[in-house]
C-alpha cells in the first residue's frame, strides 16, 4: 500500500524524520519495503515574473529576459524558449539550483551574454498535466499570477513528498487505506487523529426513496449495501489538490465525479461505484445472485456468462453490474449524466475473489475487496463521498439514502483479563499502559482490576479473543521488552531422533563413507520418464499420481521409482564434463492405494544410487549394497538374480533378494536410455526400498572368538565352463571345506588358448584356521581334495 | 711384547677409522681378531712368556681384545648407518606428489543444515516427527485457522491432486497430526519437503522447511525468544542475535517475523543483508488457540508456541549460495564442497 506522507500529515502532526517514521512504522508491524524522495533534488527554483524579453543580439533563436525574482531580485535570463510573455508567472532555476533529475544549473554565458539562471519546464520540475494545469505543455511552465515572487516553487506546488510503500498483512484489510495508516501512525507516535471531513448539506427537496428502489436478496454475499442520491450533478475536471493526490497515487484524473470515487477507495479504502440515475430501469436496483447463463457486458465491453454464484446488481430487468468487479457498459456515468446513485456496499471476500477469478476480472474494486471491506468503511466512505460532492459544490445530494443490511452492526466484545494478556507474552505490562495502548488504537477500554473489558472498532474484524489483544499490546509496547527464557514451566522430554530416523541417518553416513554424494531431486518427474525407463504398465510404478495444476510437464507426476532422476542426474553431469560420479538420493515414492486418489497414498523411504567414471562398474553397485545389507542385515542371507527390468542392460543387470524378498535391483542402465538422455558414457544406477531393507534388519553384534592358532592359506584354479557362475563355485567350495574355511578370495579369471575354447580359470585364495590348534597339512590336504572331487563331480571342472 | 701390544692397538685404530666397507672391516676384522689374527698370534706367544708375569700379560691381551672389538662395533654400526642412509638416498620420494585420498561423500548441503538444527533443539528436548507430503486440506489449511477462500491461501500457490488431496505447502500440518496424537508437554520438529507453485531464482517448487512446536503449561513469546535464540547461536554464531518484530500467520497469534544479526557483517550492514544487518530466518507466533481446540487441546490449560523456517534459506545465508536452483541440480563439483566435518 502506497501512501504519501503529505497526506498522512493530514491526519496526524509526524513531527519525526520520514526514517524515524519508517522505524516506528517496522516495529508496530509495517514494514515500508519502500521509501521514495520525490523532488528531494529541487533546490532554488523559485517563482519570477517576466519584465521584459528581447532578442539576444547574437542568435536568432535566443531571447534575452528580465525577471522580478522577488527577493533574489532582478535577474537577466537567456532563453530559447517560446511561450514567453511579458508578466508571466514563471519558474526559475537560480545560479547554484538543481532539478528535478539531479542536473545542477549555474550562472554561464551565452553567445557573451551572461544568464542568471534557466526557466523551467513541468518536466524539469519532475510533474505533469495532473499536478498542474500546463505542466506537460513543451515550454515552460506557466504558472498562476497571483503566486508570489521569488518563492520556491516545490513549495507552492506541493512537489516534494514521500512516498512510504508499506507491506499490509492479510489480517489488517483496514490498512489498505491512507485513513488506516494514519491511524496507524497517530498509535505509535501518540498523537490524535484527525478524521477526513464527513459533513455535508443536503437539499432537503430531495429523497433517495422516493426516487429510488433499492432491495438486497442477497445478504450472505453482501452483508451491507448503501445508495444514496445525488441530483443535478455537474461533471467538471477536479481541482488541483485532488488531481494531485490522485496523481501521486499512480492515478489518472477523468472527471470530478470518477475522481471522488477513487479518492474514496484511497483515502477510506471503500470501494464506490456511480450509477448514472437515467440508465437504472425502472429507478430500482436490485442486489442478487445471477441467474444461470444470465449476460452482462461491463464498462471495458466485455460480455461475461454468469452462474449462480455470481452477484449482481440489477435494475428492473437486466444486471447493471457485476458487484464489487466492475459496472456494466451504459450504466456508468458520462459527460450528459444529470443524477447519480452513489452506491457504498461490503461485499464478501472470498465470492468477489471467486468471481474475478472465474470470469478472470481483476479492477482496483474486486483486488480491494479480495482483501475484506468492514462495515465502518461502508457508512465513511459514503458520507466522504457526499462531504467531497458538497465541498467541490458539484451536485445537490439527497438528505435520505439506503443503508441495507441484516440484523444489527454492533461492535466486538472481548472479555479477558490483564493476567491472561501477559500470560501470552510471557512479560508483565502494567495495566495502565495495557489500558493506553488499546485506547490510542481507538479500542474502547474498561478496567476492573484484572478484568478487562475492550470494545473492538468496526474496521477491527481481525481482533476475536486475548491472544490478538496482546499482539496489539506488545507490537506497541516494544518486542525489544521481551526477555528470553527456556521454558521455565515447562515439563522436562526427551529429544532426539526415532530409531527409524537414526537409520536413514546411518545408512546416508555409510554411502557418504563410500564416496557417495548425496542428491535431492524434485518429487515430481515428467510422465515421459516412465516410457523412457519402459516401466511395466501393469506394475505399481506405473501406477503414479498426476497433479492438478503441475508447473509443467516436466514436474506434473509424483514419482514411483528414483532411478529416472538419478539417471537424469549422473547425465547432466556428465553432459557438463564432470565425469566421475557416486550419488545416493533417500528420498520417498508415493505409491496410490487406488486411483483416482481418494485417501492419502503410502510414501514409501527408498534408496536410488548411480555411479558412472572410468573406474565404475556393475561390481561397484553391488559391492555398496553388499555394504550395506553387511551393515544393516548382518548374516542375513543375500543372492543376485538377473533382473527383467528394462531400464538396464539385459545382461548387466539383477534384483538383490534378501531372505528370498527381493528388495531393490541394481544394473548398467540400458544405453538406449543413456542415448535420450544425450550422454553417451555408461551409468550404473540401482534402487533399494527402504521399506524392504527394513524388514530385513539384523544388527545385533555377537563377537566371535579370533583363532590363536596359526591359518592355512591355500591357492586354487580350477578350469570351468564359461556359463559356469562365480556363485556356483564359490558355494561348492564352502560346501565341500566344512568348517576350518575361513575365508575365501576369488583373486583372478583366465581366459585364453591355454585354457581351451568356452573355458576360464579362476583362481581362489583359501584360508583355513581352526579354533583350538594347529591344522596339519593332511587334513588341510584332504579337504582340499574333497573339494576339488566335488568341483569336478558338480561343474566338471578341473584343477588348472 | 709390551711394544708389540701398542703397535698392535695403534695399527688397528688407524686401519679401523680408515675401513670404507663392511668387505674391508671384514677382513681387517680377521686380521686382528681371526683365527690367524694378530692379538690371536700374541695369545699364542703366551707360551713363550715367563710363567709370573703371564697372568699380567694375559690380562693385556684381553684388554687389548676387548679394546678392539669394541672399536669394530663402533665402526660396523657407523658404516650400517652410512649404508642405510645411502640407501634412504636412493629411496627418496617427492613428498609434493599428489596424495591418495580415499574417496569421501557427502551429505547435501540441505540436509548439513537440517542436522544442525536438529542438534540444536533436539539437546532442548524435541523429538522428531515427520509427516506425509502428501496431505489432505483438512491438515494443510483448515485445521491450522486457514478456512476455504481465507486470504491467507493466496499466500502459497498449492499443487492439488485432488479437491482435498494436496502437497503440503508448509510443514505446519506436523503441528496438527502431533497434537491430535500427543498428550502435552509437546516439544516437536516436523521437518520435510514442502511444495508450492512458485520457480525463480529465490524460490523453488520443492523446499525444504522444519515446523517446531511447544505445547506446555504457560508458555509465551518469552520462550519462543529464549529457545530462538539459543538456536541462532548454534546455527550461525555466540554472537547473533534475534529481533522479532509483528507478522501474520492464521495458525498463530501473536506471530512474528523473527531476523537474526547478518552473520557475514554481525550488524554493520553488508550486501548480504542490503544494508539493514539484519536477515529474515523464519516466521513464529503463539499456536492460535482455535487450532489447539481443533486439534482437541485443552487452550485454557495449555499454550503452544511454533516456528517454521526454511532450510534452503538458512543454507543459502550460511553457504553463500544465491541461486536456489543451484541446491537441486546435484552437480558433482557443487556437492563434493561439502565433504568438510
Amino acid at each position: 500500500m502506497k501512501a504519501p506522507l503529505s497526506w498522512l500529515k493530514e491526519y496526524v502532526d509526524i513531527d519525526c524524520t520520514p526514517e524515524q517514521l519508517k522505524d516506528k512504522l517496522f516495529s508496530c508491524g509495517f514494514e515500508v519495503e519502500d521509501m521514495t524522495y520525490i523532488a528531494k533534488h529541487i533546490n532554488r527554483i523559485v517563482t519570477c515574473k517576466v519584465l521584459s524579453i528581447e532578442k539576444h543580439p547574437e542568435a536568432d533563436k535566443l531571447s534575452v529576459v528580465q525577471v522580478d525574482a522577488g527577493q533574489h531580485g532582478n535577474l537577466q535570463i537567456i532563453t530559447a524558449a517560446t511561450n514567453l510573455f511579458v508578466g508571466a508567472v514563471v519558474p526559475v532555476a537560480l545560479d547554484n539550483s538543481t532539478l528535478a533529475n539531479g542536473e545542477k544549473i549555474k550562472t554561464g554565458k551565452l553567445r557573451g551574454l551572461t544568464s542568471y539562471g534557466m526557466f523551467c519546464s513541468g518536466e524539469e520540475l519532475g510533474i505533469n498535466d495532473d499536478w498542474y494545469q500546463g505542466a506537460s505543455v513543451n515550454g515552460i511552465l506557466i504558472l498562476e499570477d497571483s503566486f508570489p515572487l521569488g518563492v520556491e516553487v516545490k513549495e507552492l506546488l506541493e512537489i516534494e513528498d514521500v512516498m512510504f510503500d508499506i507491506n499490509i498483512t492479510a489480517n489488517r484489510p483496514d490498512c489498505q487505506s491512507i485513513l488506516g495508516i494514519a491511524r496507524e501512525v497517530a498509535a505509535v507516535l501518540n498523537k490524535p487523529l484527525r478524521m477526513p471531513a464527513l459533513d455535508y448539506v443536503c437539499d432537503s427537496g430531495i429523497s433517495t426513496k422516493s426516487l429510488v428502489k433499492v432491495t438486497n436478496s442477497a445478504f450472505d454475499l453482501c452483508p451491507r449495501y448503501s445508495a444514496h442520491l445525488v441530483k443535478d450533478i455537474k461533471i467538471e475536471e477536479s481541482p488541483r489538490w485532488l488531481k494531485r493526490r490522485l496523481s501521486v497515487m499512480g492515478l489518472r484524473s477523468i472527471n470530478n465525479i470518477v475522481d471522488i470515487t477513487n479518492y474514496v477507495l484511497l483515502e477510506i479504502g471503500q470501494p464506490m461505484h456511480a450509477f448514472d440515475l437515467s440508465t437504472l430501469y425502472g429507478n430500482q436496483i436490485e442486489i442478487r445472485r445471477a441467474n444461470e447463463n444470465e449476460k452482462i457486458i461491463t464498462l471495458d465491453e466485455k460480455e461475461f456468462e454468469l452462474n449462480h454464484n455470481n452477484l449482481v446488481i440489477c435494475d428492473q430487468n437486466k444486471p447493471v453490474a457485476l458487484a464489487g468487479v466492475m459496472g456494466g457498459l451504459n450504466s456508468g456515468i458520462n459527460d450528459n449524466t444529470k443524477d447519480i446513485v452513489f452506491e457504498c456496499a461490503k461485499f464478501t471476500r472470498d465470492n468477489i475473489r471467486k468471481t474475478s477469478k472465474q470470469l478472470g476480472q481483476r479492477t482496483d474494486s474486486s483486488l480491494r475487496y479480495e482483501k475484506g471491506v468492514d462495515y465502518f468503511s461502508v457508512e465513511t466512505g459514503l458520507k466522504r463521498a457526499l462531504n467531497l460532492i458538497d465541498t467541490l459544490g458539484c451536485g445537490k445530494i439527497a438528505c435520505d439514502g439506503y443503508d441495507l443490511y441484516e440484523g444489527a452492526i454492533e461492535q466486538k466484545e472481548i472479555t479477558t483479563t490483564i493476567d491472561k494478556v501477559n500470560g501470552v507474552l510471557g512479560i508483565v505490562v502494567p495495566s495502565e499502559t495495557i489500558v493506553d495502548i488499546l485506547t490510542r488504537l481507538g479500542f474502547a477500554v474498561s478496567l476492573d482490576s484484572n478484568k478487562l473489558t475492550v470494545k473492538v472498532p468496526l474496521y477491527r474484524e481481525d481482533m476475536e479473543d486475548y491472544p490478538d489483544i496482546a499482539e496489539e499490546i506488545i507490537r506497541e509496547y516494544g518486542y525489544e521488552n521481551i526477555k528470553p527464557t527456556l521454558l521455565k514451566t515447562s515439563a522436562i522430554t526427551n529429544g532426539g531422533f526415532t530409531e527409524v530416523q537414526k537409520s536413514h541417518e546411518q545408512l546416508k553416513n555409510l554411502l557418504v563413507g563410500y564416496g557417495f554424494n548425496e542428491m535431492i531431486n524434485y518429487s515430481f518427474v515428467s510422465e515421459k520418464e516412465y516410457d523412457m525407463f519402459g516401466l511395466d504398465k501393469n506394475a505399481d510404478e506405473h501406477k503414479f499420481i498426476k497433479l492438478l495444476n503441475p508447473l509443467g510437464e516436466d514436474l506434473a507426476v509424483m514419482r514411483t521409482s528414483l532411478l529416472p532422476s538419478a539417471v537424469r542426474s549422473a547425465c547432466n553431469n556428465l553432459n557438463r564434463k564432470n565425469f566421475d560420479g557416486r550419488l545416493f538420493e533417500l528420498a520417498k515414492v508415493y505409491n496410490p492405494t487406488e486411483l483416482p486418489l481418494d485417501k492419502l497414498p503410502v510414501e514409501n523411504e527408498t534408496l536410488s544410487l548411480v555411479v558412472f567414471g572410468e573406474n565404475e562398474d556393475f561390481f561397484t553397485l553391488k559391492g555398496v549394497v553388499d555394504g550395506i545389507i553387511n551393515a544393516f542385515c548382518n548374516g542375513q542371507k543375500v543372492e543376485y538374480v538377473a533382473s527383467k527390468k528394462a531400464c538396464f542392460h539385459p545382461t548387466r543387470c539383477a534384483d538383490v533378494i534378501v531372505n528370498g524378498q527381493i528388495i531393490g535391483s541394481i544394473g548398467q542402465i540400458h544405453p538406449q536410455i543413456i542415448d535420450k538422455l544425450d550422454a553417451d558414457k555408461p551409468v550404473f544406477a540401482g534402487e533399494i526400498s527402504y521399506s524392504k531393507l527394513e524388514k530385513q534388519f539384523n544388527n545385533k553384534i555377537i563377537a566371535k572368538q579370533i583363532s590363536k592358532f596359526p591359518s592355512v592359506e591355500r591357492d586354487l584354479a580350477v578350469i570351468v565352463e564359461n556359463s559356469i557362475s562365480h556363485a556356483n563355485i564359490e558355494d561348492i567350495i564352502k560346501r565341500a571345506s566344512g568348517k576350518y574355511l575361513d575365508s575365501i578370495k576369488l583373486f583372478d579369471i583366465y581366459q585364453g588358448a591355454q585354457i581351451g575354447e568356452g573355458k576360464k580359470s579362476m583362481a581362489f585364495n583359501l584360508v583355513f584356521v581352526a579354533e583350538d590348534r594347529t591344522l596339519n597339512v593332511e587334513e588341510v590336504d584332504n579337504i582340499i581334495k574333497k573339494i576339488l572331487k566335488s568341483l569336478s563331480y558338480q561343474l566338471g571342472a578341473e584343477l588348472r | 711384547m709390551q711394544d708389540k701390544h701398542i703397535e698392535i692397538k695403534q695399527n688397528a685404530k688407524v686401519e679401523i677409522a680408515d675401513a670404507q666397507s663392511t668387505k674391508i672391516l671384514n677382513d681387517l676384522k680377521a686380521k686382528y681378531l681371526g683365527k690367524n689374527g694378530e692379538v690371536t698370534a700374541l695369545l699364542r706367544g703366551m707360551k713363550d712368556i715367563p710363567a709370573e708375569e703371564r697372568a699380567a700379560f694375559g690380562k693385556m691381551v684381553n684388554d687389548l681384545k676387548v679394546e678392539i672389538t669394541e672399536m669394530f662395533l663402533g665402526k660396523e654400526n657407523e658404516l650400517k648407518n652410512k649404508e642405510m642412509m645411502a640407501k634412504f638416498d636412493s629411496e627418496a620420494i617427492d613428498i609434493t606428489l599428489p596424495g591418495k585420498t580415499p574417496l569421501m561423500g557427502s551429505l547435501h548441503p540441505l540436509n548439513i543444515v537440517k542436522n544442525k538444527i536438529f542438534d540444536a533443539f533436539c539437546g532442548m528436548g524435541f523429538e522428531v516427527f515427520e509427516g506425509p507430503e502428501i496431505d489432505t486440506d483438512y491438515y494443510c489449511f483448515q485445521a491450522l485457522n486457514i478456512p476455504k477462500d481465507h486470504p491467507a491461501r493466496d499466500m502459497q500457490d498449492t499443487f492439488y491432486i485432488t479437491d482435498n488431496i494436496l502437497l503440503r505447502p508448509h510443514t505446519s500440518p506436523g503441528q496438527v497430526r502431533t497434537m491430535e496424537n500427543k498428550k502435552p508437554p509437546i516439544k516437536i520438529l516436523s521437518p520435510g519437503r514442502v511444495y508450492r507453485a512458485d520457480d525463480d531464482a529465490s524460490h523453488s517448487p520443492m523446499f525444504h522447511q522444519i515446523e517446531g512446536l511447544v505445547v506446555d503449561k504457560g508458555v509465551s513469546l518469552c520462550d519462543l525468544q529464549g529457545l530462538l535464540d539459543e538456536f541462532v547461536k548454534i546455527m550461525f554464531d555466540e554472537q547473533t542475535k534475534t529481533r522479532f518484530r509483528p507478522s501474520y500467520f492464521p495458525f498463530t497469534e501473536p506471530s512474528v517475523e523473527v531476523d537474526v544479526t547478518c552473520c557475514k557483517c554481525h550488524g554493520k550492514g553488508c550486501s548480504l543483508c542490503k544494508g539493514t544487518g539484519w536477515i529474515e530466518i523464519l516466521g513464529a507466533g503463539i499456536v492460535n488457540k482455535k487450532v489447539l481446540e481443533m486439534s482437541g487441546i485443552d487452550s485454557n490449560e495449555y499454550s503452544g508456541l511454533a516456528f517454521g523456517l526454511g532450510i534452503e534459506r538458512i543454507t543459502m545465508i550460511k553457504y553463500g549460495i544465491s541461486d536456489i536452483r543451484t541446491l537441486f541440480e546435484n552437480n558433482v563439483k557443487f556437492l563434493k564442497q561439502f565433504n568438510r566435518r
